[in-house]
């Protein structure tokens, strides 16, 4: 279908496009632009309801989040949160996918179907059903560690560690599922002549198959900060909206409830804005990973 | 063999571990509400039961909101198949200005955080349904264009290697023999391309399926049109929860998606192959 001689086989790919932009156009690009558009404004209550027109506020919002110390820490929080969850994930699922290369048939079966299983629930379900394991009262876990009336989410740093071992049980599968494959991928000869050369295993997996999928782990680590960074259901459904006073907050979350809570759809906006901004260099970091893999666009 | 003894057991016990709250699920929902208020919880039940399940199903509505999910996650799935194999070949099979910009476009387009694009696309579809009546907040279409719109970028980037795949040679002799564009592109790249559409598919699936923060904030008064996440955290209630209930929909929930994932297991890694590394 390459190289169309007349005019009609030159508009071929617009045509061919001309779904995806009638979709992308109104419901991607329109809204991306109108958020920034909203982030400038005083958008409130009394602008929903049509009585009052917007008031064009430049970089109002934004220096009402910089000079807000609650904005910092729920950035720092944040950054702090998926960091850890990224470390996390990573390492169960690197440990898990080596472990993989080494045991038999069943368990690895085992293993996968039960990845898989992680994988496929939805985060809704996955956070239910470990609010009710951590239950203060019916919670298998209380009952088993003798810890009867103890509130996981009372703490805010407990209540993070239980919202992570969450995003974890979610998210290691991928990194488990795609860092096996590629072990799988490095070809027998290199590892044989590693041994030949006289590389016991620790060294051959240091010095021959991290290199090898260093790429693929670039893709793997970013993908996760994304993911983590963009975490949403299990931190609104788990603390109620935001936890004790609001004190699990991440950026998506508290940009959800600016707006929708406090009718600050503005401010919620120039939230959203920097959490778009902070996700798009990261994004950047990952074209280059993924250039270096040496996938022609 | 004997060497490999740590080896597997710390991989059964690994399973062990991630399936447990998955198994949880299931077997709350099964268990009679006494064993589940019981103090003492065992990770087993002599009584199963439906109670729960016909309950949520029956009393709760949750039969209604499994099929609001499952019309808003098949539209998803069949406008985005379609959609995305046009721009896929568009992508791959041609040659113009622009082209690598779009790709990266795309790209791009799958890290933008969506949660925060509920605020504009809330006065839009506020909007949007005042001028076109059934459209607009309330409804299961809004879901229907939100979750397309966010899931076709993905569902390009994806196909992208799959279309590839087809050789040109085979849309080159069809041209020769006298086939017209529309015969090569849906009589002998689209057969080709099936297989990758499956997988691209699930994705699709599981991305409208699992939508949770568009569906509480668009459907707001008529919660018969509301969908299984948002439904079940009205569902909660401080204090007082439900949990045999709370579980049975859950695992309702999860049941599709799960079939879905062991039918492409094998396509999981060669699609995300394809994303990865062609």
């Amino acid at each position: 279908m390459r190289g169309g001689r007349n005019g009609h086989g030159r508009l071929m790919p617009l045509w061919l496009l001309l779904p995806t932009l009638a979709v992308l156009v109104p419901l991607f690009a329109y809204p991306l632009y109108q958020l920034g558009l909203l982030s400038t404004l005083e958008f409130g209550q009394p602008q929903v309801s049509g009585g009052v027109p917007a008031r064009f506020l430049g970089a109002g919002n934004y220096t009402t989040l910089l000079t807000d110390g609650e904005f910092w820490t729920v950035l720092a929080q944040t950054v702090g949160f998926a960091a850890a969850c990224v470390v996390a994930t990573l390492a169960v699922g690197a440990a898990l996918a080596v472990l993989l290369t080494r045991v038999d048939r069943v368990p690895r079966l085992l293993l996968s179907f039960a990845a898989l299983a992680a994988w496929a629930a939805p985060a809704m379900t996955g956070s239910v059903v470990w609010m009710f394991l951590f239950d203060t009262n019916l919670g298998l876990v209380n009952e088993v560690l003798g810890l009867s009336g103890y509130n996981w989410l009372y703490d805010r740093d407990v209540a993070f560690l239980l919202i992570g071992a969450v995003v974890v049980w979610h998210s290691f599968p991928f990194v488990m599922v795609t860092l096996y494959a590629g072990i799988q991928a490095v070809p027998k000869p290199v590892l044989e002549a590693a041994e030949l050369d006289g590389a016991g295993p620790w060294v051959a997996w240091r010095r021959v198959i991290v290199p090898i999928l260093r790429p693929i782990l670039a893709i793997v680590v970013i993908q996760s900060i994304i993911w983590d960074f963009k975490v949403f259901t299990q931190v609104y459904v788990m603390t109620g909206g935001g936890g004790i006073a609001g004190q699990n907050m991440v950026l998506n979350v508290y940009a959800y409830q600016k707006a929708f809570a406090s009718s600050q759809y503005g401010l919620g906006s120039a939230i959203g804005v920097v959490t778009t901004a902070i996700l798009v260099v990261v994004t950047l970091f990952y074209l280059r990973a993924l250039r270096r893999t040496g996938e022609a666009l | 063999m004997t060497r490999r003894w740590l080896p597997n057991t710390a991989a059964a016990l690994a399973a062990l571990v991630t399936v447990f709250p998955i198994y949880w699920m299931v077997l709350s929902a099964l268990k009679p509400t006494g064993e589940i208020e019981s103090s003492r919880p065992r990770p087993w039940t002599w009584h199963p039961t439906l109670e729960h399940f016909r309950h949520a199903l029956g009393v709760s509505g949750f039969g209604r909101y499994f099929l609001n999910s499952a019309v808003v996650a098949l539209c998803v799935v069949a406008l985005s198949a379609l959609i995305a194999f046009l721009a896929a070949v568009a992508l791959t099979k041609f040659r113009f200005r622009f082209r690598t910009t779009i790709l990266v476009l795309f790209l791009i387009a799958q890290m933008v955080p969506v949660e925060a694009l509920t605020i504009p696309l809330f006065f839009e579809m506020r909007d949007l349904g005042r001028v076109v009546p059934g459209v607009g907040l309330n409804t299961l279409v809004s879901l229907v264009l939100v979750q397309l719109a966010f899931s076709l970028p993905f569902a390009i980037w994806m196909l992208r290697g799959f279309v590839a795949a087809v050789p040109d040679e085979l849309e080159e002799a069809a041209l020769i023999d006298g086939a017209s564009r529309g015969t090569v592109l849906w009589r002998i790249l689209f057969p080709l391309v099936a297989p990758g559409l499956a997988a691209t598919s699930v994705f699709s699936f599981i991305t409208a399926w699992n939508d949770f923060i568009f569906a509480k904030t668009f459907i707001i008064s008529a919660t018969q049109n509301q969908t299984l996440p948002a439904a079940l955290l009205v569902f909660f209630k401080p204090d007082e929860n439900d949990w045999g209930g709370i579980m049975a929909a859950s695992t309702l929930m999860t049941f599709p998606v799960l079939v879905f994932f062991v039918f492409v297991q094998r396509r999981l890694v060669s699609g995300l192959g394809g994303a990865v590394k062609d």
